[in-house]
């Protein structure tokens, strides 16, 4: 009486009465199907995340600067000479002054991002011209009144897909367009998203347009992964020079906050699962009461079997691969419905949500051993049966 | 072959200790067909359990081919009943969800057979017993008589020194039961040791020697064509309680009946006297019985007249 046998006789067995065996799998299936949603969609998102990330630039590091607990300040032209001095571990840096204000153009507001950078923004953001220049080292000089818009203003019935060279009313300023960008995005929410974008030089930005005239964040480009940390260095150690204090500045690279969103998506998703894991626990139990149900009603062949010679071992080793496979098998339906319905879902919300090879083995061998496991006592009973009492027994 | 040497099989119920088997001793040679006879209760299930390695002995030896299997453990009384023992029971006891074939590959299986010799030899014996054919049918889809038949096959599957019949046609009419018979005497004649358990002596006459049980002790050994066979002869009716009743009232009127000599009664006059005394003791009986109901403790007062009527 080999493995193999039992397991044919196990399917027969599971054959005979369908309905059964299909509700005893209802629990494995609910459950497997429901920890492989779980994980599909947190692949999904944590792809999506770093597809995001990846967007952004992952070799970009950021600094934010409060001067807290410092007099002291910095410049852009310190950091831009401390950026030249390191210029094997940085690109490029340039300042970033986010504008609180709205823009008009004619007699139309319209709320749009205003940034004020400086000349490298186009290179660090990999950023590519449609129309015009990009703003130059002679605009942050000369706090010129310039901007460059993204693809979205082209396609503003105010411009009529000439916005190059038009003016734009920023917090009651005139802002020339000198360039136009290419489009990042092929659709256009309703509020242009990606695209809806003006860049005006940081000085200007500083000056007329922010609250306080500080220059107080930066976006460092890192000439690869590998320098990034050199690079992050390079610009804490400029700072600490200035300011001699920690907390009057941060730096973090993209890289480090991408570890640590999906750190914390992994944490989410595995907290997720185990939960939908516990109803896995709850399936095994309904295992378990079938199978026990099960050896009663055939205390009879069980005696058959033992009077014939079946070893207690053979009659365990029959009930726990019944119980074994019957999750499997509910393991396997599992995963197919979870599957298909996590594509649902994904098509539904826009997310690719396909579990990886790991989720879907672990999900096929968590089953197997919850039948296996919750097979045993009832198998052990079986095994423990008196033959004499068990051929008496109707 | 078959050796039982002062077996004891002793059950607790309770305080009271029931000798199942009281110092059985049989020995059974090949080849013989042998009957073991007796009623209900007479121990011949129990004797059966024993000879077929289900149970073991609470004391005593068992010999079976000269292996003393009286202490052996599950799975070694497991493998004896394997490879040694044929078993042929009254219900069939055919697996239903298993085909014919199957389950008479049943005992290979457990043998540990590979599945081409298994095949080979589940095929051969089902030819034998006459079920050439019906391979791939269930139990369910034969007769009371082919189920029979399949379990016979599958007893002789495994090539068994033994074959154990326990009520064979205890489930199938008398014109099949005959038949079943009829092919145990042809398998006892083709030199199979055959072991047959029945309360039945009509079907018991089959077999060449009769062992009949009571209480658990054998009191008759011999062959089947003596007189003292089927006639239960040793029986005693010592504890019937329906004896020990008549006996007590045939006591009691003796005494009566020297008490009413005394008395002056005539011998004639006895059965009317007789009669009429019952009748009071009845009547006083009555009379303590209700008033026993008026009394707190009716339990104790049923237990104390229990007394005095014996």
């Amino acid at each position: 009486m080999n493995v193999f046998q039992c397991f044919i006789l196990a399917l027969k067995s599971l054959a005979t009465s369908k309905i059964r065996a299909l509700l005893t799998m209802l629990g494995i299936i609910i459950g497997v199907a429901a920890v492989i949603i779980i994980m599909s969609m947190g692949n999904g998102l944590t792809n999506e995340l770093s597809d995001t990330f990846d967007s952004l630039g992952t070799n970009t590091i950021t600094v934010s600067v409060s001067g807290r607990g410092s007099s002291r300040s910095i410049s852009p032209d310190d950091m831009y000479e401390m950026a030249q001095e390191n210029s094997d571990s940085i690109k490029v840096i340039t300042p970033t002054v986010s504008v609180m204000g709205s823009a008009r153009i004619g007699s139309e507001g319209y709320s749009s991002r205003i940034t004020g950078v400086g000349e490298d923004y186009l290179t660090l953001k990999a950023l590519e011209m449609d129309e015009g220049r990009f703003l130059n080292y002679i605009d942050m000089a000369e706090n010129k009144h310039t901007c460059v818009v993204g693809a979205y203003f082209n396609g503003m019935d105010a411009f009529d897909g000439e916005a190059l060279g038009s003016y734009i009313k920023i917090n009651g300023y005139n802002f020339m367009i000198v360039g136009v960008l290419k489009n990042q995005s092929d659709e256009w929410e309703d509020d242009g998203s990606a695209d809806n974008m003006i860049l005006v030089p940081y000085s200007t930005a500083a000056k007329l347009l922010s609250r306080t005239s500080q220059i107080s964040s930066y976006t460092v480009l890192a000439r690869s992964e590998d320098t990034i940390t050199a690079a992050k260095n390079a610009v804490e150690n400029a700072l600490y020079k200035a300011f001699e204090d920690e907390n009057a500045y941060t730096v973090t690279s993209m890289a480090e906050q991408l570890d640590s969103i999906t750190d914390m998506m992994d944490v989410m998703v595995t907290a997720l699962a185990l939960i939908a894991g516990i109803s896995l626990l709850v399936a095994g139990i309904g295992i378990m009461n079938i199978m026990l149900v099960s050896v009663a009603e055939r205390t009879r062949e069980i005696g058959i079997r033992k009077a014939l010679g079946a070893k207690p071992r053979h009659i365990k080793l029959q009930f726990v691969i019944e119980a074994g496979t019957t999750s499997t098998i509910g393991g396997v339906m599992g995963i197919i419905l979870g599957v298909i319905l996590a594509q649902v879902l994904g098509n539904y919300i826009n997310l690719e949500c396909v579990p990886t090879v790991g989720t879907i083995a672990v999900s096929f061998g968590v089953s197997a051993m919850i039948g296996i496991i919750f097979g045993f006592l009832p198998a052990n009973k079986a095994a423990k049966l008196n033959p004499i009492d068990a051929l008496r027994n109707d | 072959m078959i050796t039982l040497k002062d077996v004891y099989k002793i059950y607790y119920m309770g305080d009271n200790e029931v000798r199942a088997a009281d110092g059985i001793n049989i020995h059974i040679e090949k080849g013989e067909f042998v009957a073991i006879v007796g009623q209900s209760g007479s121990g011949k299930s129990t004797c059966m359990n024993i000879i077929g390695c289900l149970d073991t002995p609470t004391e005593g030896t068992y010999l079976l081919n000269g292996i003393d299997v009286s202490t052996m453990d599950e799975n070694e009384l497991a493998e004896i009943r394997n490879k040694m023992l044929g078993f042929i029971f009254q219900q069939y006891n055919l697996i239903p969800k298993l085909t014919v074939q199957e389950n008479v590959e049943l005992p290979l299986l457990y043998a540990g057979i590979p599945s081409e010799e298994r095949h080979e030899r589940a095929k051969f014996q089902l030819k034998r017993v006459g079920l050439e054919g019906k391979e791939r049918n269930y139990p369910s889809q034969l007769s009371g008589g082919q189920q029979q038949r399949v379990s016979i096959a599958r007893a002789l599957a495994g090539e068994p020194s033994v074959i154990l019949a326990d009520e064979p046609t205890g489930a199938l009419d008398s014109r099949t039961g005959k038949e079943v018979m009829e092919f145990l005497k042809v398998l006892n004649e083709e030199g199979n040791t055959i072991v047959l358990i029945t309360h039945d002596n009509s079907i018991a006459v089959t077999a060449k020697r009769i062992i009949r049980l009571h209480d658990g002790k054998i009191v008759y050994d011999g062959p089947s064509d003596a007189p003292g066979a089927v006639v239960n002869s040793n029986v005693s009716f010592e504890d019937d309680p329906l004896l020990i009743k008549k006996r007590e009232e045939a006591r009691l009127r003796d005494e009566e009946y020297q008490r009413a000599m005394a008395n002056g009664i005539t011998h004639e006059e006895f059965d009317a006297y007789y009669e009429e005394l019952l009748k009071k003791r009845e009547a006083e009986r009555a009379e303590a019985e209700a008033s026993s109901e008026n009394t707190e403790s009716p339990f104790v007062f049923d237990v104390d007249e229990g007394g005095s009527e014996e």
